[in-house]
């Protein structure tokens, strides 16, 4: 079956890692009471990360408009196809929208984003006190949509390994080490 | 001088002894028009956190600026760095510690003319029970009949122990604070 291009497989890996370790740092991060320096830094890295998912998502979705993924393989049934497309459209938006929301909800609390603390970032909005809660609230149901919509994404491709066997989602593993799906 | 002319002469001339005294007399803050406010570099990202509550008392006349004298003070609690939470932490002993020390004060010792609209202002600046000397430029602008007096003053937040403990450490919240302030005031 044939496989994604590297430079697709090695967005997805890069985007994902990325992903899993901005969400985690995020709901630990938020989770430390008062104010420590640790809070602190752990904000800075997490809208750094936030702003490198940004980044590569666009790359991506570059990549994704000039080089066309593999086709379904023809056993799977329409009804699938739809929700598989409908899924990574989704997640195409979540990339954009979560961390949008994120560096959108960090400029209405006052505070721009200094990407690794060298360059200073676009300041689009004022502070905004008004704004600031429901950007808040924005970002962190995004964020469980996100979740959810990875976790759907990860199940089916286990379903594709386990269930169908039809090397669905060995097309995007790093290392193909199964020849029989080179 | 009849009784009658007297008293026509003391309500003609009481408004000039008012005008008179009212140039003694220290200006009047105009607190919707004035503010100030703490800018500080958090991993080097910009924050801006403005006081609140403050009052300035400001004596000045353009005809003899030598002769001013100013006076401000900070309500310490009343920083504002746009959360609840945060705002309930910088009021702690390891940062401001307004239980024990509510105001912040700036006294001036001098101040000198500096050329058109400019002022050389020196002092005595009090936070935190610490007191320091400190110099700063400031302008002066008419605005109707107010005047605006508008300035900057660079402090190092360490001298007054602002941040301690695990909070020395300046690559977290750098050292060098801007104290930004404008106060209008008039008659």
């Amino acid at each position: 079956m044939q496989r994604y291009s590297s430079v697709a497989i090695a967005l997805h890996w890069l985007i994902a890692i990325l992903i899993v370790g901005t969400f985690t740092l995020g709901l630990v991060m938020t989770d430390i009471p008062g104010l420590t320096p640790t809070k602190l830094r752990y904000f800075s890295w997490h809208k750094w990360a936030g702003v490198t998912v940004l980044a590569l998502a666009a790359l991506r979705l570059l990549w994704r408009l000039r080089s066309r993924p593999p086709a379904y393989p023809a056993h799977m049934p329409t009804w699938q196809r739809h929700a598989a497309h409908s899924l990574h459209g989704l997640l195409y938006v979540l990339m954009f929208a979560v961390p949008l929301s994120g560096y959108f909800y960090s400029l209405a609390a006052g505070v721009p984003v200094v990407y690794f603390g060298l360059f200073p970032l676009p300041v689009l909005i004022e502070a905004d006190a008004a704004l600031k809660p429901t950007l808040g609230a924005l970002h962190y149901w995004l964020n469980m949509l996100l979740a959810a919509l990875v976790a759907a994404h990860v199940l089916a491709a286990f379903k594709h390994l386990l269930l169908d066997r039809d090397g669905v989602m060995q097309r995007m593993l790093p290392f193909s080490t199964n020849k029989e799906f080179r | 001088m009849t009784p009658l002319r007297a008293l026509l002469a003391a309500v003609f001339a009481a408004p000039l002894f008012a005008a008179a005294a009212a140039y003694a007399a220290p200006l009047k803050t105009d607190l919707a028009k004035s503010s100030v406010s703490a800018t500080f570099k958090q991993m080097n990202v910009p924050v801006e956190a403005k006081f609140k509550t403050f009052t300035a008392q400001i004596d000045y006349d353009a005809a003899k600026p030598e002769a001013s004298k100013a006076a401000v003070d900070i309500g310490t609690a009343s920083m504002d760095l746009g959360d609840a939470e945060y705002n309930r932490e910088v009021a702690k002993k390891e940062w401001f510690n307004t239980a024990q020390f509510p105001k912040a004060t700036f006294v001036s010792t001098s101040i000198k003319p500096a050329g058109a609209g400019k002022l050389n202002v020196a002092g005595k600046l009090t936070i935190k029970g610490k007191t320091a000397d400190v110099a700063f430029p400031l302008t002066v602008k008419a605005d109707g009949k107010q005047q605006v007096f508008e300035g900057q003053l660079p402090i190092k937040r360490l001298a007054f122990n602002i941040g301690e403990g695990e909070w020395k450490d300046t690559s977290m919240v750098a050292d060098e604070v801007v104290i930004k302030f404008r106060v209008t005031a008039g008659q």
